[in-house]
């Protein structure tokens, strides 16, 4: 049978490891475009949408979100992360964020997709599980270019994991409407008061999420003079500071959505507009 | 070949589906319901939209063959017989219907709003029908229709 509906995750492991062609269904918000348009015909896709284990939410110190948990569920529940909850609020539309899972974005590994920049700030890792067992791997190692990963093909990505870092955090996101957008360049920006840590990733800037390392060192010394536990908002030219920071750390191209220039631009007001933003929240 | 069972519209249906067919080709071909467009086939202009276990989906994203005993509703559920939905009627005397090709998947998305917040503000039906895209009346009958909708159905 071509198509089949896994009634749980063993079954869609086994039916992995008897074949590492099959593809993995889940919202179809790529996969069914691909099909659509002929792109891709696979031989064997065994949809994973109704595969309960990939649908919970766990907290207990450390978040664990399925990876069939839909953005629409990310607004509607707590996950300890307003930047997932603000990346969820721009991905698509309402139709969209029903069907379009954060395990998509994950497997997908599109420079684009809105989730992925949060959870390289949060400093997430993804969770994969096959017969052979499961591992986890810190966002920063899992892509490795474009829509590339280091899933094995007999691996399925069952979570993402992260520890809570606080209110201080935010996602922004620039394209050419509000809704239905593929971003031109996003960031997301964690300030972790309590550990006193500091991280920004970039989006849609490079062939993998970037992590702005200078940004993030320059950014701890703000907040190093200023102190960690209180909101004060730096000076403005800190925050210019801070964008020019970020911007450096892009690798971006030109291509339909926008160009390298432009990309660069967005960056640092980008970057200055988060700090401004993040540095007055608790 | 997949024999695809569902529940459309309340009553039970069955066909064999190809394994890349799309649920809005599938309602559209086999099951006799033109009422779902069929125009970008990416999710982009919501021309498509149903209810799938009550969620709002753009339908040329389901594939048929993987939607087994999924419970849709189509725009063709909404009136009764000759009688339009309060929203159906909206549209009509806003004036929000031009070419008419946008209008189902809207009366769709609009219908899963209204069921979630029945007195939506301007902006809530904004975000609600981001994902329906028109490219002939301008948006502002739209709204007013959705609106007018609100205060039928929901008078106080």
């Amino acid at each position: 049978m071509a198509v089949r509906v896994a009634r749980d995750l063993d079954d869609a492991m086994h039916a992995l490891a008897a074949d590492p062609a099959v593809v993995l269904l889940a919202g179809g918000t790529d996969l069914m475009v691909d099909i659509n348009f002929g792109r891709r015909r696979p031989e064997s896709i065994v949809a994973i949408d109704q595969v309960d284990e990939l649908r919970a939410i766990h907290q207990d110190g450390r978040v664990r979100v399925g990876a069939g948990v839909t953005y629409t569920r990310l607004l509607a529940e707590d996950v300890a992360s307003r930047a997932l909850r603000e990346a969820s609020r721009t991905v698509g539309s309402p139709q969209i964020r029903n069907a379009g899972t954060i395990g998509g974005n994950i497997a997908t590994s599109s420079p684009a997709g809105d989730a992925l920049p949060v959870l390289a700030a949060l400093d997430a890792r993804i969770v994969v599980r096959s017969l052979r067992g499961e591992r986890s791997v810190p966002f920063a190692y899992w892509m490795t270019g474009p829509k590339r990963n280091i899933r094995a093909p007999d691996e399925i990505v069952v979570a993402a994991e992260w520890e809570p870092a606080g209110g201080a955090q935010t996602f922004m996101k620039v394209g050419t409407r509000n809704a239905m957008v593929i971003a031109v360049a996003s960031l997301a920006l964690v300030v972790d008061r309590a550990n006193a840590t500091v991280r920004v990733a970039l989006g849609s800037c490079g062939p993998t999420i970037m992590r702005a390392y200078e940004a993030e060192a320059f950014a701890r010394g703000i907040f190093e003079e200023l102190g960690w536990d209180r909101p004060t908002r730096p000076s403005e030219s800190a925050c210019a500071a801070f964008g020019t920071h970020v911007a450096a750390a892009a690798r971006p191209i030109d291509d339909v959505r926008g160009t390298k220039a432009y990309r660069r631009h967005v960056l640092a007001v980008m970057g200055a507009r988060a700090l401004s933003r993040v540095s007055v929240l608790e | 070949m997949t024999e695809l069972r569902l529940r459309v519209n309340g009553v039970e249906r069955q066909t064999a589906v190809p394994d890349h067919e799309s649920l809005l080709t599938t309602l559209r071909e086999r099951l006799g319901l033109p009422g779902s467009k069929n125009a970008c086939e990416q999710g982009e202009c919501g021309s498509c939209s149903v209810l799938m276990d009550g969620e709002l989906v753009c339908s040329c994203l389901v594939l048929s063959a993987a939607a087994q005993d999924r419970e849709i509703v189509t725009v063709e559920a909404l009136s009764s017989g000759d009688a339009l939905h309060p929203l159906q009627q909206a549209f009509v005397d806003a004036g929000a219907v031009q070419c008419g090709f946008c209008t189902p998947g809207l009366i769709v998305s609009a219908y899963a709003l209204l069921r979630a917040n029945p007195e939506p503000s301007e902006l809530e039906v904004r975000e609600a029908l981001a994902g329906n895209i028109c490219r002939c009346t301008g948006y502002g009958k739209i709204l007013e229709a959705v609106q007018r909708a609100s205060r039928e159905m929901y008078r106080r």
